[in-house]
């Protein structure tokens, strides 16, 4: 009777589970959702309580209250920080699937061998391998977005790099099928699996540079979500992995997305050390670059009807939503319609852009999907581009040569005038000069980006509202 | 409406699914060989049909809300607390237990952290500014 009820707990948890998902698709009904997710979890956990073989309270109720103490915390990390603490989360979510198939294979192997069915190795190898692969990856993301001193932040490439790696898999997954076979025999195999994924993820890390961040951390993603589904073949349970399965084909997805908005493929990001090949690629004559002052700019600004904002990783780096939402609002307050223009990939997580906006209250359907905004580039009359650089580079749409061709961009070059906040005319991460910069109707707005919206809201502000132009 | 009727449809299908595989559960506890390749094979129908809905889910989620849907997944996938409690909790070796510990409070902290910071972050987007008094 109880083992039914368990069951049913589960399979409503399952269905509230895609509830939540189902909700996400609009703003409004989003918070319905989390809502819905809570209450599947609780479910779980409840069903899994009241299970008889669980006595061991004292150590549950240690690790719960410890687990909420981090996790607390670490929900109220600054939005800037949430690409990191996405990464971090990746990585407890790895571990958690690769310390529970280790334990299982343990227990297994002392108390009864004969449940070590093929099946349920086959299982716990998936599950170790994707779970530690997991755990050190989404770690070196980790860093590496937290920019820590001791992890290079760019590409680390060595020769033979991808040769290496993957026969550090295969050698992995080699053991694993050797182990499928003799589960109690060759024993010894299995802290060397441990060992090969956990220096697999690493290794995995290490050759891949900001840019690509969006699409490995929905990779990673993927990753933990389908370690949950192997665990749930482990251990027989079903809410395991449809839960699991949700989040591997959302990560699945997402990274989908992200790549088809780079024109690359899943091959090409993990394997091609985007940073180090275009070093040598862009060798570009010196072209005359304009300036512009922010008073300058601000006055086309007030003039304008139709102002686009491009935002890109440097108005994250340099905090400046804030400032933005105050131009939005002096602009706004002068009749000028203002729009944020999104690109798929802008920051270092798939919605990062849109997060940092909404945090700074700017309304939500002023935020545009590159796709839609393309249409009204023609008759935008300013076009600010924040730190955005390789999105808004007309060289992906005509340049064969240049190493982000075919790239989807925003079409920045196509308004009327261009105004480009940059702290410098050094090319930006990929290394890739952009002609955007060198354009007529193009003039830079050299400075910090917080500095410089800074500005343009002051001399907004000093001229006062209606007055004769 | 229409993506509407048609996630109504997959959801049903799939409940249509799971609910004679959690009838026949306790039959199939009978014989050890013949329970496991059932029970194999119905772990696959579920994670092919919960892999489909969730490509059809996911594809509608709107765009402006995939940093907080990644959290939220973050959270659901954090569903590896029920292995961690069966662990942890049951009568095993204490190395075992220990094991068990420390993925609990890993899924724990993934709970707690991915629905709050989700929460926080959905409570940000407004489709109009606030009324300044």
């Amino acid at each position: 009777m109880r083992a039914q009820v368990i069951h049913l707990a589960y399979l409503v948890g399952s269905a509230l589970f895609i509830f939540a998902l189902y909700w996400m698709n609009d703003p409004r009904t989003a918070r319905r959702g989390v809502v819905a997710g809570v209450a599947a979890m609780l479910l779980a956990v409840v069903g899994t309580l009241v299970q008889p073989e669980i006595v061991n309270w004292g150590w549950i109720a240690v690790a719960v209250a410890l687990g909420c103490a981090v996790g607390v915390p670490l929900s109220f990390v600054p939005l800037t920080a949430v690409p990191q603490r996405t990464a971090l989360s990746h990585a407890f979510g790895g571990l958690a699937a690769g310390l529970v198939g280790t334990a299982k294979y343990y227990l297994w192997l002392q108390e009864g061998p004969e449940n070590l069915t093929p099946f349920r190795m086959a299982a716990i190898v998936a599950e170790i391998i994707l779970g530690y692969l997991t755990f050190t990856g989404s770690l070196m993301a980790a860093g590496k977005l937290q920019e820590l001193r001791w992890i290079p932040q760019r590409p680390v490439t060595y020769r033979f790099q991808n040769l290496s790696n993957l026969t550090l898999l295969g050698v992995a997954v080699l053991c694993g099928i050797a182990l499928v076979v003799k589960p109690v025999e060759l024993a010894y195999l299995f802290p060397l699996i441990i060992g090969l994924a956990l220096a697999f993820g690493v290794l995995l890390i290490i050759p891949i540079g900001g840019a690509d961040m969006p699409t490995v951390i929905s990779l990673l993603n993927s990753y933990a979500g389908l370690a949950a589904v192997a665990m749930g073949f482990v251990l027989d349970n079903k809410l395991l992995v449809t839960a699991g399965a949700l989040d591997g084909s959302s990560g699945l997805i997402l990274s989908i997305i992200m790549c088809r908005a780079m024109n690359r493929s899943f091959t090409n990001v993990l394997f091609g050390a985007f940073g180090q090949v275009q070093a040598a690629a862009s060798v570009t004559e010196k072209k005359n670059v304009k300036s512009e002052t922010a008073e300058g700019a601000a006055q086309i600004m007030e003039q304008a009807r139709l102002v686009v904002v491009v935002p890109g990783y440097g108005m994250a780096v340099a905090q400046a939503q804030h400032r933005v939402k105050e131009l939005y609002e002096q602009l706004t307050k002068r009749g000028v319609d203002v729009r944020f223009a999104i690109h798929p990939v802008a920051g270092r997580m798939p919605g990062h852009m849109n997060v940092l906006l909404a945090e700074a209250e700017i309304p939500y359907d002023k935020l545009v999907e590159m796709d839609d905004i393309n249409h009204d580039m023609p008759q935008a009359d300013v076009v600010l581009v924040i730190g955005a650089n390789d999105v808004v580079n007309p060289a992906a749409r005509h340049d064969k040569s240049s190493p982000i061709y075919g790239m989807p961009i925003i079409d920045a070059d196509r308004a009327r005038t261009c105004f480009a906040i940059k702290r410098t005319m050094n090319p930006g991460f990929a290394g890739i000069e952009n002609e955007l910069y060198y354009a007529d109707h193009t003039y830079m707005l050299f400075g910090d980006a917080k500095a410089v919206v800074g500005e343009l809201v002051k001399s907004l502000a000093g001229s006062a509202v209606g007055a004769p132009r | 409406m229409r993506s509407r009727k048609r996630i109504a449809a997959a959801l049903s299908g799939t409940l249509l699914a799971v609910l004679p595989a959690l009838a026949a559960e306790p039959a199939a506890k009978g014989g050890a060989t013949a329970a496991s390749s059932f029970d194999l094979t119905t772990m696959l129908f579920v994670f092919m049909l919960a892999t489909f809905i969730g490509m059809g889910v996911i594809t509608r989620v709107s765009r402006l809300l995939h940093t907080p849907l990644m959290s939220l997944t973050n959270a659901i996938s954090a569903i590896a607390v029920v292995g961690a409690i069966v662990i942890t909790g049951a009568d095993h070796p204490p190395i075992i237990t220990l094991l068990g510990a420390v993925a609990l409070f890993a899924s724990m902290t993934n709970i707690v952290s991915g629905f709050l910071i989700t929460d926080r972050m959905l409570k940000m987007f407004k489709r109009r500014e606030p009324q300044k008094p």
